[in-house]
Protein backbone atom coordinates (compact mmCIF):
# COMPACT_ATOMS: atom_id res chain seq x y z
CA UNK A 1 0.00 0.00 0.00
CA UNK A 2 1.30 3.01 -1.37
CA UNK A 3 1.06 6.18 1.63
CA UNK A 4 -0.40 9.18 -0.12
CA UNK A 5 1.62 12.18 0.62
CA UNK A 6 -1.68 14.82 0.24
CA UNK A 7 -5.10 14.29 2.00
CA UNK A 8 -7.83 13.55 -0.71
CA UNK A 9 -10.34 16.37 -1.32
CA UNK A 10 -12.61 17.17 1.13
CA UNK A 11 -15.70 15.62 0.00
CA UNK A 12 -18.54 18.52 -0.60
CA UNK A 13 -21.75 16.78 -1.56
CA UNK A 14 -22.43 13.66 -0.10
CA UNK A 15 -23.84 10.78 -1.87
CA UNK A 16 -27.53 11.05 -0.71
CA UNK A 17 -27.20 15.12 -1.58
CA UNK A 18 -26.16 14.29 -4.93
CA UNK A 19 -28.55 11.41 -5.93
CA UNK A 20 -31.64 13.24 -4.38
CA UNK A 21 -30.39 16.32 -6.32
CA UNK A 22 -30.37 14.59 -9.58
CA UNK A 23 -33.42 12.67 -8.70
CA UNK A 24 -35.15 16.07 -8.19
CA UNK A 25 -33.88 17.58 -11.27
CA UNK A 26 -34.76 14.49 -13.16
CA UNK A 27 -38.79 15.09 -11.56
CA UNK A 28 -38.77 19.17 -12.20
CA UNK A 29 -38.15 18.79 -15.80
CA UNK A 30 -40.74 16.05 -16.55
CA UNK A 31 -42.63 18.44 -14.85
CA UNK A 32 -41.79 21.87 -16.12
CA UNK A 33 -41.94 20.52 -19.60
CA UNK A 34 -45.32 18.31 -19.24
CA UNK A 35 -46.51 21.44 -17.61
CA UNK A 36 -46.06 23.45 -20.16
CA UNK A 37 -47.70 21.35 -22.37
CA UNK A 38 -50.80 21.36 -20.13
CA UNK A 39 -51.33 24.69 -19.41
CA UNK A 40 -50.90 24.95 -23.76
CA UNK A 41 -54.33 23.46 -23.66
CA UNK A 42 -55.95 26.20 -21.94
CA UNK A 43 -53.58 29.24 -22.02
CA UNK A 44 -55.07 31.87 -19.37
CA UNK A 45 -52.09 34.56 -20.59
CA UNK A 46 -51.38 35.79 -23.72
CA UNK A 47 -48.46 33.10 -24.23
CA UNK A 48 -48.22 29.70 -25.79
CA UNK A 49 -45.48 27.44 -24.82
CA UNK A 50 -43.94 26.40 -28.68
CA UNK A 51 -44.51 22.68 -28.68
CA UNK A 52 -41.24 21.39 -29.18
CA UNK A 53 -39.84 22.39 -26.05
CA UNK A 54 -42.81 20.64 -24.70
CA UNK A 55 -43.15 16.92 -23.57
CA UNK A 56 -45.94 14.41 -23.88
CA UNK A 57 -47.10 14.62 -27.50
CA UNK A 58 -50.40 15.32 -26.36
CA UNK A 59 -52.56 16.56 -23.27
CA UNK A 60 -53.21 13.18 -21.93
CA UNK A 61 -49.44 12.23 -22.24
CA UNK A 62 -48.24 15.18 -20.72
CA UNK A 63 -50.80 14.61 -18.15
CA UNK A 64 -49.22 10.71 -17.51
CA UNK A 65 -46.32 12.36 -17.33
CA UNK A 66 -46.95 15.15 -15.12
CA UNK A 67 -49.16 13.01 -12.70
CA UNK A 68 -45.89 10.13 -12.50
CA UNK A 69 -43.04 12.85 -11.99
CA UNK A 70 -44.93 14.69 -9.51
CA UNK A 71 -44.22 11.28 -7.20
CA UNK A 72 -41.05 11.51 -7.76
CA UNK A 73 -40.65 15.29 -6.76
CA UNK A 74 -42.61 14.81 -4.06
CA UNK A 75 -41.20 11.57 -2.48
CA UNK A 76 -37.57 12.52 -3.00
CA UNK A 77 -38.09 16.57 -1.56
CA UNK A 78 -39.99 14.66 1.60
CA UNK A 79 -36.57 12.68 1.93
CA UNK A 80 -34.39 15.35 1.66
CA UNK A 81 -36.02 17.84 3.65
CA UNK A 82 -36.08 15.14 6.32
CA UNK A 83 -32.69 14.06 5.98
CA UNK A 84 -31.64 17.50 5.51
CA UNK A 85 -33.35 19.00 8.47
CA UNK A 86 -32.75 15.97 10.81
CA UNK A 87 -28.96 15.86 9.83
CA UNK A 88 -28.41 19.17 10.16
CA UNK A 89 -26.95 19.88 7.17
CA UNK A 90 -30.01 22.75 5.66
CA UNK A 91 -29.16 24.82 8.85
CA UNK A 92 -25.47 24.36 8.11
CA UNK A 93 -25.12 25.23 4.33
CA UNK A 94 -28.10 27.48 4.09
CA UNK A 95 -28.47 29.48 7.83
CA UNK A 96 -27.91 31.85 8.07
CA UNK A 97 -29.24 34.39 5.92
CA UNK A 98 -28.43 38.38 6.92
CA UNK A 99 -29.91 41.01 4.79
CA UNK A 100 -26.95 43.01 4.44
CA UNK A 101 -24.54 40.37 3.78
CA UNK A 102 -27.41 39.39 1.16
CA UNK A 103 -27.62 42.54 -0.74
CA UNK A 104 -23.09 43.10 -0.19
CA UNK A 105 -22.43 39.56 -1.66
CA UNK A 106 -26.17 40.52 -4.48
CA UNK A 107 -23.65 43.75 -5.40
CA UNK A 108 -20.64 41.33 -5.34
CA UNK A 109 -22.20 39.06 -7.81
CA UNK A 110 -23.69 41.32 -10.13
CA UNK A 111 -19.76 42.45 -10.20
CA UNK A 112 -18.38 39.36 -10.81
CA UNK A 113 -16.60 39.50 -7.55
CA UNK A 114 -18.04 36.90 -5.55
CA UNK A 115 -15.91 33.37 -6.18
CA UNK A 116 -16.55 30.11 -5.01
CA UNK A 117 -13.55 29.21 -3.74
CA UNK A 118 -14.58 27.16 -1.08
CA UNK A 119 -17.32 25.07 -2.44
CA UNK A 120 -18.62 24.02 0.99
CA UNK A 121 -19.31 27.28 2.13
CA UNK A 122 -22.40 29.01 0.24
CA UNK A 123 -22.44 32.69 -0.13
CA UNK A 124 -25.46 34.29 1.06
CA UNK A 125 -26.56 34.43 -2.78
CA UNK A 126 -26.59 31.20 -2.83
CA UNK A 127 -28.28 30.15 0.77
CA UNK A 128 -30.95 32.85 -0.74
CA UNK A 129 -31.61 31.13 -3.95
CA UNK A 130 -31.44 27.46 -3.14
CA UNK A 131 -33.77 28.18 0.17
CA UNK A 132 -36.04 30.15 -2.53
CA UNK A 133 -36.04 26.87 -4.49
CA UNK A 134 -37.21 24.84 -1.89
CA UNK A 135 -40.25 27.35 -1.10
CA UNK A 136 -41.07 27.39 -4.25
CA UNK A 137 -41.33 23.55 -4.92
CA UNK A 138 -43.49 23.55 -1.56
CA UNK A 139 -45.89 26.17 -2.87
CA UNK A 140 -45.44 24.11 -6.76
CA UNK A 141 -46.81 21.09 -4.69
CA UNK A 142 -49.50 22.53 -2.50
CA UNK A 143 -51.30 24.36 -5.25
CA UNK A 144 -50.35 21.38 -7.72
CA UNK A 145 -52.94 19.48 -4.94
CA UNK A 146 -55.57 21.68 -5.22
CA UNK A 147 -55.46 21.83 -8.96
CA UNK A 148 -55.37 17.72 -8.44
CA UNK A 149 -57.97 17.80 -6.13
CA UNK A 150 -59.61 20.48 -5.05
CA UNK A 151 -62.70 18.86 -3.15
CA UNK A 152 -59.91 16.96 -1.40
CA UNK A 153 -58.18 19.55 0.10
CA UNK A 154 -61.15 21.79 1.11
CA UNK A 155 -58.19 24.05 4.06
CA UNK A 156 -55.11 23.98 1.13
CA UNK A 157 -57.91 25.12 -1.23
CA UNK A 158 -59.39 27.75 0.77
CA UNK A 159 -55.61 28.81 1.87
CA UNK A 160 -54.87 28.90 -2.02
CA UNK A 161 -57.94 31.18 -2.71
CA UNK A 162 -59.62 28.34 -4.76
CA UNK A 163 -58.89 26.66 -7.74
CA UNK A 164 -58.26 29.22 -10.69
CA UNK A 165 -55.93 31.11 -8.16
CA UNK A 166 -54.23 28.28 -7.91
CA UNK A 167 -54.11 27.95 -11.27
CA UNK A 168 -51.88 31.14 -11.30
CA UNK A 169 -50.11 30.35 -7.78
CA UNK A 170 -49.18 27.38 -9.72
CA UNK A 171 -47.92 29.30 -13.03
CA UNK A 172 -46.53 31.68 -11.04
CA UNK A 173 -44.36 28.55 -8.89
CA UNK A 174 -43.31 27.27 -12.06
CA UNK A 175 -41.92 30.50 -13.56
CA UNK A 176 -40.10 31.16 -10.47
CA UNK A 177 -38.84 27.62 -10.31
CA UNK A 178 -37.32 28.33 -14.16
CA UNK A 179 -36.30 31.13 -13.24
CA UNK A 180 -34.35 29.59 -10.72
CA UNK A 181 -33.10 26.52 -13.04
CA UNK A 182 -31.82 28.97 -15.77
CA UNK A 183 -29.47 31.32 -13.39
CA UNK A 184 -28.30 28.02 -11.39
CA UNK A 185 -27.50 26.19 -15.11
CA UNK A 186 -25.88 29.78 -16.24
CA UNK A 187 -24.04 29.76 -13.07
CA UNK A 188 -22.67 26.34 -13.00
CA UNK A 189 -21.25 26.65 -16.42
CA UNK A 190 -19.33 29.94 -15.29
CA UNK A 191 -18.09 27.57 -12.23
CA UNK A 192 -17.51 24.52 -13.87
CA UNK A 193 -15.96 23.02 -10.77
CA UNK A 194 -19.36 22.97 -8.74
CA UNK A 195 -21.13 20.68 -11.58
CA UNK A 196 -18.20 18.43 -10.89
CA UNK A 197 -18.92 18.55 -6.86
CA UNK A 198 -22.92 17.58 -7.75
CA UNK A 199 -21.26 14.65 -9.90
CA UNK A 200 -18.82 13.24 -8.17
CA UNK A 201 -18.73 14.49 -4.94
CA UNK A 202 -15.26 16.48 -4.25
CA UNK B 1 -76.94 24.11 -37.70
CA UNK B 2 -76.27 20.22 -38.48
CA UNK B 3 -77.30 17.99 -36.38
CA UNK B 4 -77.20 14.29 -35.59
CA UNK B 5 -80.54 12.81 -34.93
CA UNK B 6 -81.07 9.73 -33.39
CA UNK B 7 -84.00 7.40 -32.99
CA UNK B 8 -83.92 5.08 -29.79
CA UNK B 9 -83.52 1.43 -31.34
CA UNK B 10 -81.74 0.19 -28.31
CA UNK B 11 -79.46 -2.20 -28.99
CA UNK B 12 -78.34 -1.94 -32.68
CA UNK B 13 -77.56 1.92 -32.27
CA UNK B 14 -76.28 1.21 -29.04
CA UNK B 15 -74.01 -1.35 -29.39
CA UNK B 16 -73.22 -0.09 -33.37
CA UNK B 17 -71.78 3.34 -31.68
CA UNK B 18 -69.72 1.35 -29.10
CA UNK B 19 -67.76 -0.53 -31.42
CA UNK B 20 -67.10 2.72 -33.29
CA UNK B 21 -65.79 4.43 -30.49
CA UNK B 22 -63.68 1.33 -29.21
CA UNK B 23 -61.96 1.99 -32.56
CA UNK B 24 -59.10 4.77 -31.29
CA UNK B 25 -60.75 8.11 -32.37
CA UNK B 26 -59.79 11.04 -34.04
CA UNK B 27 -58.41 14.21 -31.46
CA UNK B 28 -61.07 16.54 -30.57
CA UNK B 29 -59.50 19.54 -33.30
CA UNK B 30 -60.10 17.23 -36.09
CA UNK B 31 -62.24 18.34 -38.92
CA UNK B 32 -65.60 16.13 -39.70
CA UNK B 33 -67.02 17.15 -43.13
CA UNK B 34 -70.22 18.20 -42.28
CA UNK B 35 -72.84 16.35 -44.54
CA UNK B 36 -76.74 16.49 -45.04
CA UNK B 37 -77.59 12.90 -44.68
CA UNK B 38 -76.65 11.72 -40.87
CA UNK B 39 -75.87 8.49 -41.30
CA UNK B 40 -73.61 9.63 -44.25
CA UNK B 41 -71.55 12.12 -41.80
CA UNK B 42 -71.32 9.22 -39.22
CA UNK B 43 -69.77 6.61 -41.73
CA UNK B 44 -67.12 9.61 -42.72
CA UNK B 45 -66.21 10.07 -39.05
CA UNK B 46 -65.55 6.67 -38.31
CA UNK B 47 -63.66 6.13 -41.59
CA UNK B 48 -61.60 9.47 -40.20
CA UNK B 49 -61.04 7.83 -36.72
CA UNK B 50 -59.76 4.47 -38.13
CA UNK B 51 -57.10 6.57 -40.48
CA UNK B 52 -56.16 8.66 -36.85
CA UNK B 53 -55.59 5.64 -35.33
CA UNK B 54 -51.80 5.04 -36.52
CA UNK B 55 -51.08 8.65 -35.53
CA UNK B 56 -53.00 8.03 -32.24
CA UNK B 57 -50.79 5.28 -31.55
CA UNK B 58 -47.51 7.14 -31.96
CA UNK B 59 -48.18 9.45 -29.62
CA UNK B 60 -46.30 8.69 -26.76
CA UNK B 61 -43.55 7.14 -29.01
CA UNK B 62 -43.31 11.61 -30.40
CA UNK B 63 -43.26 12.07 -27.17
CA UNK B 64 -40.19 10.99 -25.66
CA UNK B 65 -37.58 11.39 -28.33
CA UNK B 66 -39.21 15.20 -27.87
CA UNK B 67 -36.35 17.74 -27.67
CA UNK B 68 -33.81 14.82 -26.47
CA UNK B 69 -35.64 14.14 -23.67
CA UNK B 70 -35.40 10.72 -24.24
CA UNK B 71 -31.62 11.02 -22.76
CA UNK B 72 -33.64 11.57 -19.52
CA UNK B 73 -36.02 9.45 -19.46
CA UNK B 74 -33.45 6.55 -20.14
CA UNK B 75 -35.36 5.18 -22.97
CA UNK B 76 -33.97 5.00 -26.64
CA UNK B 77 -35.53 6.30 -29.75
CA UNK B 78 -38.53 3.29 -30.33
CA UNK B 79 -38.68 2.86 -26.56
CA UNK B 80 -41.69 4.32 -26.51
CA UNK B 81 -43.94 1.54 -25.53
CA UNK B 82 -42.05 0.92 -22.46
CA UNK B 83 -42.09 4.82 -21.31
CA UNK B 84 -46.13 3.95 -22.27
CA UNK B 85 -46.43 0.59 -20.03
CA UNK B 86 -44.89 2.77 -17.39
CA UNK B 87 -46.56 5.70 -17.38
CA UNK B 88 -49.75 3.67 -18.00
CA UNK B 89 -48.76 1.55 -15.10
CA UNK B 90 -48.26 4.59 -12.80
CA UNK B 91 -51.69 6.26 -13.64
CA UNK B 92 -53.22 2.88 -12.48
CA UNK B 93 -51.50 3.52 -9.06
CA UNK B 94 -52.62 6.96 -9.22
CA UNK B 95 -56.56 5.66 -9.48
CA UNK B 96 -55.76 3.72 -6.76
CA UNK B 97 -54.34 6.64 -4.12
CA UNK B 98 -57.64 9.15 -5.80
CA UNK B 99 -59.66 6.16 -4.39
CA UNK B 100 -58.51 6.40 -1.10
CA UNK B 101 -57.90 10.30 -0.84
CA UNK B 102 -61.95 10.22 -2.11
CA UNK B 103 -63.94 11.25 1.09
CA UNK B 104 -67.67 10.85 0.41
CA UNK B 105 -68.44 13.84 2.96
CA UNK B 106 -66.41 15.98 1.31
CA UNK B 107 -68.79 17.97 -0.79
CA UNK B 108 -67.14 20.02 -3.56
CA UNK B 109 -67.78 23.90 -3.16
CA UNK B 110 -71.21 25.68 -4.36
CA UNK B 111 -71.98 29.44 -5.60
CA UNK B 112 -74.89 31.79 -5.73
CA UNK B 113 -76.51 32.38 -8.71
CA UNK B 114 -74.77 35.17 -9.54
CA UNK B 115 -71.57 33.13 -10.09
CA UNK B 116 -72.74 31.11 -12.46
CA UNK B 117 -70.52 31.44 -15.96
CA UNK B 118 -72.31 33.22 -18.70
CA UNK B 119 -72.79 31.46 -21.44
CA UNK B 120 -71.62 28.13 -20.12
CA UNK B 121 -68.74 26.87 -22.50
CA UNK B 122 -69.44 23.61 -24.97
CA UNK B 123 -67.08 21.08 -25.14
CA UNK B 124 -67.13 17.59 -26.43
CA UNK B 125 -64.51 15.18 -29.25
CA UNK B 126 -66.24 17.18 -32.07
CA UNK B 127 -67.62 20.75 -32.67
CA UNK B 128 -70.69 22.72 -31.48
CA UNK B 129 -72.15 22.11 -35.35
CA UNK B 130 -72.32 18.38 -34.76
CA UNK B 131 -74.38 18.04 -31.77
CA UNK B 132 -76.45 15.22 -30.99
CA UNK B 133 -80.13 15.85 -31.03
CA UNK B 134 -82.23 13.43 -29.17
CA UNK B 135 -85.95 12.96 -29.57
CA UNK B 136 -87.45 13.47 -26.40
CA UNK B 137 -90.57 11.10 -27.35
CA UNK B 138 -87.95 8.40 -28.63
CA UNK B 139 -85.79 8.73 -25.92
CA UNK B 140 -85.50 6.06 -23.06
CA UNK B 141 -82.75 4.96 -21.00
CA UNK B 142 -81.84 1.46 -20.68
CA UNK B 143 -80.15 0.19 -17.50
CA UNK B 144 -78.66 -3.03 -17.04
CA UNK B 145 -75.78 -4.79 -15.22
CA UNK B 146 -75.96 -5.77 -11.82
CA UNK B 147 -79.19 -3.93 -10.71
CA UNK B 148 -82.73 -6.04 -9.58
CA UNK B 149 -85.50 -3.95 -12.02
CA UNK B 150 -84.57 -3.20 -15.51
CA UNK B 151 -86.96 -1.77 -16.76
CA UNK B 152 -86.13 1.55 -19.56
CA UNK B 153 -86.69 4.83 -18.21
CA UNK B 154 -88.44 7.71 -19.88
CA UNK B 155 -87.82 11.22 -19.06
CA UNK B 156 -91.06 11.67 -17.37
CA UNK B 157 -90.27 8.81 -15.08
CA UNK B 158 -87.26 10.98 -14.32
CA UNK B 159 -88.92 13.91 -13.68
CA UNK B 160 -91.57 12.45 -11.52
CA UNK B 161 -88.53 11.79 -8.74
CA UNK B 162 -87.71 14.25 -6.42
CA UNK B 163 -85.57 16.52 -7.79
CA UNK B 164 -82.62 18.95 -6.64
CA UNK B 165 -80.26 21.65 -7.78
CA UNK B 166 -76.60 22.52 -7.46
CA UNK B 167 -74.69 25.49 -8.27
CA UNK B 168 -70.95 23.91 -8.73
CA UNK B 169 -67.66 24.09 -11.11
CA UNK B 170 -67.07 22.11 -13.54
CA UNK B 171 -63.13 21.32 -14.23
CA UNK B 172 -62.17 20.73 -17.47
CA UNK B 173 -59.27 18.41 -17.88
CA UNK B 174 -57.78 20.94 -19.76
CA UNK B 175 -57.46 23.56 -17.05
CA UNK B 176 -60.20 26.02 -17.59
CA UNK B 177 -63.18 25.92 -14.93
CA UNK B 178 -66.60 26.95 -15.39
CA UNK B 179 -69.45 27.70 -12.86
CA UNK B 180 -73.09 25.85 -13.65
CA UNK B 181 -76.77 25.29 -12.16
CA UNK B 182 -77.37 22.04 -12.16
CA UNK B 183 -80.47 20.01 -11.59
CA UNK B 184 -82.50 16.82 -11.75
CA UNK B 185 -82.21 13.57 -9.59
CA UNK B 186 -79.87 12.83 -7.00
CA UNK B 187 -77.74 9.66 -8.83
CA UNK B 188 -77.50 7.68 -5.15
CA UNK B 189 -81.51 7.63 -4.79
CA UNK B 190 -81.88 6.56 -8.72
CA UNK B 191 -79.37 3.61 -8.10
CA UNK B 192 -81.26 2.62 -5.01
CA UNK B 193 -84.35 2.63 -7.39
CA UNK B 194 -83.39 0.48 -9.28
CA UNK B 195 -82.07 -1.70 -6.95
CA UNK B 196 -78.29 -1.62 -7.97
CA UNK B 197 -75.93 -3.74 -6.03
CA UNK B 198 -74.12 -0.51 -4.82
CA UNK B 199 -71.01 -3.38 -3.53
CA UNK B 200 -70.09 -3.56 -7.07
CA UNK B 201 -67.31 -1.93 -8.27
CA UNK B 202 -68.04 0.22 -11.41
CA UNK B 203 -71.26 2.78 -13.04
CA UNK B 204 -70.61 2.32 -17.00
CA UNK B 205 -72.21 4.46 -19.31
CA UNK B 206 -72.86 4.61 -23.17
CA UNK B 207 -74.00 7.79 -24.85
CA UNK B 208 -76.02 8.86 -28.03
CA UNK B 209 -72.90 10.46 -28.95
CA UNK B 210 -70.66 7.35 -29.23
CA UNK B 211 -69.44 8.68 -25.87
CA UNK B 212 -68.51 6.26 -23.12
CA UNK B 213 -67.03 6.37 -19.56
CA UNK B 214 -67.35 4.73 -16.29
CA UNK B 215 -67.11 5.91 -12.69
CA UNK B 216 -66.12 4.27 -9.15
CA UNK B 217 -69.06 3.12 -6.80
CA UNK B 218 -67.83 5.11 -4.51
CA UNK B 219 -68.87 8.66 -6.54
CA UNK B 220 -71.81 7.40 -8.08
CA UNK B 221 -72.89 7.48 -4.35
CA UNK B 222 -71.63 10.95 -3.37
CA UNK B 223 -74.99 13.30 -2.56
CA UNK B 224 -73.38 15.64 -5.76
CA UNK B 225 -73.47 13.17 -7.93
CA UNK B 226 -76.75 14.31 -10.18
CA UNK B 227 -78.50 12.58 -13.04
CA UNK B 228 -79.27 15.94 -14.76
CA UNK B 229 -82.30 16.83 -16.39
CA UNK B 230 -82.10 20.64 -16.08
CA UNK B 231 -79.77 23.28 -17.12
CA UNK B 232 -80.04 26.74 -15.14
CA UNK B 233 -84.11 26.41 -14.54
CA UNK B 234 -84.48 24.53 -18.47
CA UNK B 235 -84.46 21.61 -19.80
CA UNK B 236 -81.27 20.68 -20.23
CA UNK B 237 -80.21 22.05 -23.96
CA UNK B 238 -78.73 19.57 -26.36
CA UNK B 239 -75.09 21.47 -25.76
CA UNK B 240 -75.16 20.10 -22.71
CA UNK B 241 -76.57 17.05 -22.82
CA UNK B 242 -79.92 16.77 -23.57
CA UNK B 243 -81.91 14.95 -22.08
CA UNK B 244 -79.84 13.30 -19.40
CA UNK B 245 -76.20 13.58 -18.41
CA UNK B 246 -74.25 12.77 -15.36
CA UNK B 247 -73.28 16.13 -13.48
CA UNK B 248 -70.34 15.20 -10.78
CA UNK B 249 -68.69 17.92 -9.00
CA UNK B 250 -66.07 15.17 -7.70
CA UNK B 251 -64.61 14.88 -11.39
CA UNK B 252 -62.95 16.48 -14.17
CA UNK B 253 -65.53 17.12 -16.96
CA UNK B 254 -64.62 14.51 -19.32
CA UNK B 255 -65.87 11.85 -16.55
CA UNK B 256 -69.59 13.85 -16.74
CA UNK B 257 -71.42 11.89 -19.52
CA UNK B 258 -73.88 13.57 -21.89
CA UNK B 259 -76.39 12.46 -24.09
CA UNK B 260 -76.48 9.51 -21.84
CA UNK B 261 -78.50 6.27 -23.32
CA UNK B 262 -77.82 3.46 -21.53
CA UNK B 263 -76.39 3.22 -18.11
CA UNK B 264 -75.10 -0.57 -15.97
CA UNK B 265 -73.27 -1.81 -12.85
CA UNK B 266 -70.30 -4.07 -12.86
CA UNK B 267 -67.89 -5.27 -11.32
CA UNK B 268 -65.62 -5.50 -14.51
CA UNK B 269 -63.82 -1.90 -15.66
CA UNK B 270 -65.64 -0.41 -18.42
CA UNK B 271 -63.11 2.21 -19.75
CA UNK B 272 -63.91 5.05 -21.13
CA UNK B 273 -63.63 7.30 -24.42
CA UNK B 274 -60.78 9.43 -23.70
CA UNK B 275 -59.57 6.92 -20.14
CA UNK B 276 -58.68 4.34 -22.65
CA UNK B 277 -56.46 6.68 -24.64
CA UNK B 278 -54.70 7.40 -21.94
CA UNK B 279 -56.30 10.47 -19.71
CA UNK B 280 -56.21 9.00 -16.05
CA UNK B 281 -59.22 6.43 -15.14
CA UNK B 282 -60.34 8.11 -11.73
CA UNK B 283 -60.26 11.30 -13.13
CA UNK B 284 -61.32 12.55 -9.59
CA UNK B 285 -61.26 16.45 -8.16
Amino acid sequence: MTPSLSSPPPLIHPIWVRLMHWSNALAFLVLLTSGWRIYNASPFLPLHIPADVTLGGWLGGALLWHFAAMWLLVVNGLLYLTVGLAGGRLRERLWPIRLPLLWQDLVDALRGRLNHVDLRHYNQVQRAAYVFAVLDIVVLVMSGLVLWKSVQFPLLRTLLGGYETARRVHFAGMAGGFGFLCVHVLMTLRFPQTLRAMLLGR
Amino acid sequence: MTTRKFRQTPGSVVRGDQAAASVEPAPPTAQTPILSTPDRALLLKDSSRLLQAPARRQWLRGAVTLGGLSLLTGCEIGGGNQAEQFLKAVSRLNDRAQGLLFDPNHLAPTYTEAEVTRPFPFNAFYDVEEVTEVEESDWQLSVSGLIQDRSPWTLAGLRALPQEEQITRHICVEGWSAIGRWGGVRFSQFLQRIGADTTARFVGFRCFDDYYTSIDMATALHPQTLLTLTYDGQVLPKEYGHPVKLRMPTKLGYKNPKYIAELFVSNVNPGGYWEDQGYNWFGGS
